[in-house]
């Protein structure tokens, strides 16, 4: 039962650690007295009149929608690029200098060449998401293709698999591994870059109203922004992991019993 | 011939860093046939193996099959791979596995299905259908293997050292089943294996090949009667005699540079 054991005290821990940290902040903001760290308890109160739920359909969802469709455009874009990068060396081989002088440009430089071409609106940030979210994913996709076993290639030849019937029931499954960690590693870089995008030429967003807060010295207002983006990170990555470990079980288990034997 | 491999020769590399594989190969295999061929560890079995299936091109000679010289994986052709783990796709179900070659068949759907549960019962799998190859013991594992060769309705079969990783016991059982599923979905079998044993009881006839660069022994016939048994034919003297010849003829040459 030691292993039930342990799984408990863990638990126990996930949920203990960050209570006692909220309580020891409530505790050491309450008597601090400063203008920039507001009482623990402030905060809460600004957070809860500002998100429960004002500024859900103003701010949260118009970021929200440009998170998920850069995203979805980021893995669309990798995926779709990735494959045929990924199955013929030559075309790897003439395309490589060329991801890697794109994924190199620091993404803020894009900033303001979005806003001049694309102009200030959702567009520019949904590009900015997107620029950055592709390079991971396809990456990894690249990486998850040319990784596929020989023997496994040999049988698909052999027994005449190809097209489509290949790419759906071959290659991207073999790859879907590779590919999904990939696309968590994207997934917080797209909430840096929706926050970073919304604090420059915004009228919404969570981003733009950290930014205001602080230009408008209300300063709990700030914290209650900053606190909803580490929750959303946190939600996010968890929805993340809850949907890979039912698209990929087969490799969790696939794992497990090689190593069992 | 169903099958003939007419001086085959593969070679890796160029000039003095080449290495020849296989030097000159011939031979033939007649339909319904069930031909072993057997040499030492390392004489390029699997090249020649993959020179037959067209995933390889030989470097010199060909390997013609109904006259027609294979340029690329025929598709009355199947091969089991002795790495049955990295064969099956783990994320497809025993269906999905053995199903998959047939999808671009153009079969009616319950055609497909209809191949699908008849190879997997063929081979012993009624129950694990819709599990997946991960779930399944390593001898297990390869029935399915040998499942999706026999759906995909193979003329000829081509297994390279398909019980190499399996215990004792599952592998004179695998053995038989090989031998039941040929007579019933007729086809011609080329068995790759290093067990001299096993290419004795299996094959009608056993190609015995020498070190690389590899070319054939002998070529020899197994008249032990049909069906065989894995106890009452490897008591007959014929079992033994045969046995003693190919080991003979495969660790001769070694003594030579091992005296003892």
């Amino acid at each position: 039962m030691s292993g039930r054991r342990r799984r408990f005290v863990g638990l126990g821990l996930e949920i203990l650690v960050p209570i006692a940290v909220l309580a020891l902040w409530a505790l050491w903001s309450a008597g601090a007295d400063s203008f920039y760290f507001p009482p623990l308890t402030e905060i809460l109160d600004t957070f809860a009149e500002t998100w429960l739920f004002e500024r859900v359909g103003s701010d949260v969802l118009p970021s929200l929608a440009r998170l998920g469709v850069g995203y979805a455009i980021a893995v669309a874009i990798a995926v779709a690029v990735g494959v045929p990068l990924g199955l013929s060396p030559a075309v790897r081989r003439g395309a490589s200098p060329i991801v890697e002088f794109l994924r190199a440009i620091p993404p803020p430089a894009l900033i303001p060449f979005g806003i001049v071409v694309i102009g200030v609106g959702d567009g520019y940030k949904v590009f900015t998401i997107a620029f950055v979210c592709i390079w991971p994913i396809l990456l990894n996709t690249i990486d998850g293709i040319t990784g596929i076993d020989p023997t496994m290639n040999d049988t698909t030849k052999v027994y005449g698999v190809r097209g489509v019937d290949r790419l759906r029931k071959v290659v991207l499954p073999a790859a879907s591994p590779q590919i999904f960690a990939g696309m968590r590693t994207s997934l917080s870089l797209a909430l840096i870059l929706m926050v970073i995008s919304e604090m420059v030429a915004s009228s919404n967003g969570i981003g733009f109203f950290v930014l205001e807060s602080q230009r408008s010295f209300a300063i709990p207002e700030m914290w209650s922004g900053i606190l909803l983006l580490g929750l959303l990170g946190y939600l996010l990555n968890a929805a993340f992991l809850l949907v890979e470990r039912r698209v990929l079980a087969w490799h969790r288990g696939a794992r497990a019993s090689a190593e069992g034997t | 011939m169903l099958l003939e491999i007419n001086h085959l020769g593969k070679t890796y590399g160029e000039g003095a860093d080449a290495t020849h594989a296989v030097g000159d190969l011939s031979f033939g295999i007649s339909a319904g046939e069930f031909v072993c061929v057997v040499g030492p560890s390392g004489c390029g079995k699997t090249t020649l193996l993959k020179c037959m299936s067209g995933l390889l091109r030989p470097s010199t000679g060909k390997v013609a099959l109904r006259d027609e010289t294979i340029s690329g994986p025929p598709e009355t052709m199947a091969l089991v791979f002795q790495e049955y783990g990295r064969s099956l796709l783990p994320w497809l179900s025993v269906r999905g596995n053995v199903a998959l070659p047939l999808r671009h068949k153009k079969l009616r759907k319950d055609e497909q299905a209809r191949l699908v549960e008849e190879a997997v019962g063929a081979v012993g799998l009624d129950g694990f259908i819709e599990r997946y190859p991960w779930e399944l013991s390593g001898g297990m594992q390869q029935r399915v293997a040998i499942a999706r060769a026999l759906a995909y309705q193979p003329e000829i079969l081509l297994m390279d050292e398909p019980f190499a990783s399996v215990d004792a016991q599952t592998r004179g059982d695998l053995e038989d089943l090989i031998l039941q599923v040929r007579d019933r979905y007729d086809m011609t079998i080329l068995f790759v294996t290093h067990d001299i044993d096993e290419s004795v009881y299996l094959s009608d006839r056993i190609v015995v090949l020498s070190p690389s660069p590899t070319e054939v022994k002998e070529i020899l016939d197994v008249d032990l009667p049909r069906p065989r048994d894995q106890v009452a034919t490897k008591e007959l003297p014929e079992f033994a005699h045969l046995r003693a010849h190919v080991y003979r003829q495969i660790k001769r040459p070694q003594a030579h540079g091992n005296p003892e």
